[in-house]
């Protein structure tokens, strides 16, 4: 189970490695759509430190989608998903593998990120930490969740927009709980609340979502 | 070993074919034909149990498919028209993953071996999308060299291919055939395989099945 779990990671990432443009592009897309509002809203430190955990977190939703629809469109497009659903292992722990590996190549650098573009909004410290944290919990229910999207559009024509519509109301507790950590760090009531949500949000959307991805897999390829 | 009875193939508003039957046993091989457009990959999908049959039964072993799940799908190895190979790969790891994901070991010496054998040695290391057309098909013919599942569904498996190589891969299969493995696939291509029993089945208008296979719309 474990080892057929590593090859898919493994599989991935190293796919994602070959094709790093991907990567660098949702990066980019993340960081410019970060700096815009400060360069938008006007250089007031106390509106920007009251926008800032919304704005990283509705860039990071963004940033994600980005990098959805080829989750499985790729592996759809040369077969290589009809070997994926044939392979002995369950399905859903393919999915599984994909999902993580989705995770480091999309998510993980956004985590990385945040930090140093939090800066921008004159958070404080520990609000940066605590904005780390939530997307450090966070981003992995974003994956999980869009995956099932990615699934259910895969080969629909203009399944990108679909997938938005499809993904991003139900990415909306993610966001609440995660922005909502940082909110409640700065008013002094303390984010712990709002990070075990996020972190139920987030074992739920990883180890519960690969499950109806595959059945929508398996519809998608009869 | 592969039993089929009164499948049924419905496409959209079109039945593809209708009452389709065979039997197989181990070392046999059954020849799909029939025109374009006849169900021929359709047909082959329902055997994986990528697609579900309108109606009638798939039985492996005695067992409706259906429910054998994973013990079903680790003895079978589909190739389907797409070769289902990582452009950004090269052979040789494209071999390797299809090797890890079916959960067998493949020591390198054996993967190099395979890719020699279908003419792909000094390329191994070249990212699959440089290669033309005909080597992207070796490169994922190579997986049946070292396969060992016994039933191989094969879809147009010459398609691309030059002389040369349409002869290896019906050596290939003829090996296969030989150590009691089943195999099922369409070609359009008539190669002889040495076989215990070679089989037909013909879709579409011009069958000789009783029954089946007449397209008409619904």
């Amino acid at each position: 189970m474990l080892s057929s779990l590593r090859a898919v990671i493994g599989r991935d990432l190293r796919l994602a490695m070959r094709r790093q443009a991907d990567i660098v592009a949702a990066m980019f897309f993340f960081i410019i759509v970060v700096s815009l509002f400060p360069l938008g809203v006007g250089p007031e430190p106390d509106q920007l430190r009251r926008m800032a955990p919304g704005v990283l977190w509705v860039a990071a939703l963004l940033a994600t989608m980005l990098s959805l629809p080829r989750l499985f469109a790729d592996d759809h497009r040369d077969g290589t998903l009809e070997q994926l659903a044939l392979a002995p292992q369950p399905l859903g722990l393919i999915v599984l593998g994909k999902v993580i590996a989705h995770w480091l190549v999309a998510g993980l650098p956004l985590v990385v990120l945040a930090p140093v573009l939090g800066v921008q909004f004159d958070l404080a410290s520990d609000a940066l930490a605590v904005l780390t944290l939530s997307l450090l919990i966070g981003t992995p229910a974003l994956s999980g969740i869009g995956a099932i999207g990615a699934a259910l559009t895969l080969g629909v024509r203009g399944g990108g927009v679909l997938l938005s519509l499809l993904v991003l109301p139900l990415y909306i507790p993610v966001l609440i709980f995660g922005a909502g950590a940082v909110d409640a760090t700065v008013s002094g009531l303390g984010p712990q609340a709002h990070l075990s949500l996020l972190g139920a949000l987030a074992l739920g959307g990883v180890f519960f979502a690969p499950w109806p991805t595959a059945a929508a897999l398996r519809v998608a390829l009869e | 070993m592969l039993e089929a009875s009164n499948l049924e193939c419905v496409r959209g508003e079109r039945r593809l074919f209708a009452d389709v039957g065979f039997r197989l046993e181990g070392g046999e091989m059954l020849y799909v034909q029939g025109s374009n457009g006849s169900g021929k990959t359709s047909l082959l999908r329902m055997l994986c149990a990528l697609t579900p049959a309108a109606s009638g039964e798939i039985r492996w072993r005695g067992k409706p498919i259906g429910r054998l799940g994973e013990e079903f799908r680790s003895e079978l190895c589909y190739l389907g028209h797409q070769n289902a190979i990582k452009e950004e790969l090269t052979p040789l790891e494209n071999l390797r993953s299809s090797a890890q994901l079916a959960q067998e070991s493949l020591v390198p010496d054996a993967a190099l071996e395979a890719l020699e054998l279908v003419g792909l040695r000094g390329r191994e290391d070249l990212p699959c999308r440089y290669l033309s057309q005909g080597q992207k098909r070796r490169a994922a013919l190579a997986r049946l060299v070292n396969e060992r599942r016994p039933l191989w569904v094969l879809d147009e498996p010459y398609v691309a291919l030059d002389t040369a190589a349409v002869e290896l891969v019906a050596g290939l299969i003829g090996a296969h055939l030989q150590r009691g493995g089943l195999a099922v696939l369409t070609t359009h291509q008539a190669v002889p395989i040495p076989a215990a029993a070679v089989r037909e089945l013909w879709l579409g208008d011009d069958h000789a099945a009783p029954g089946g296979g007449r397209s008409r719309t619904c």
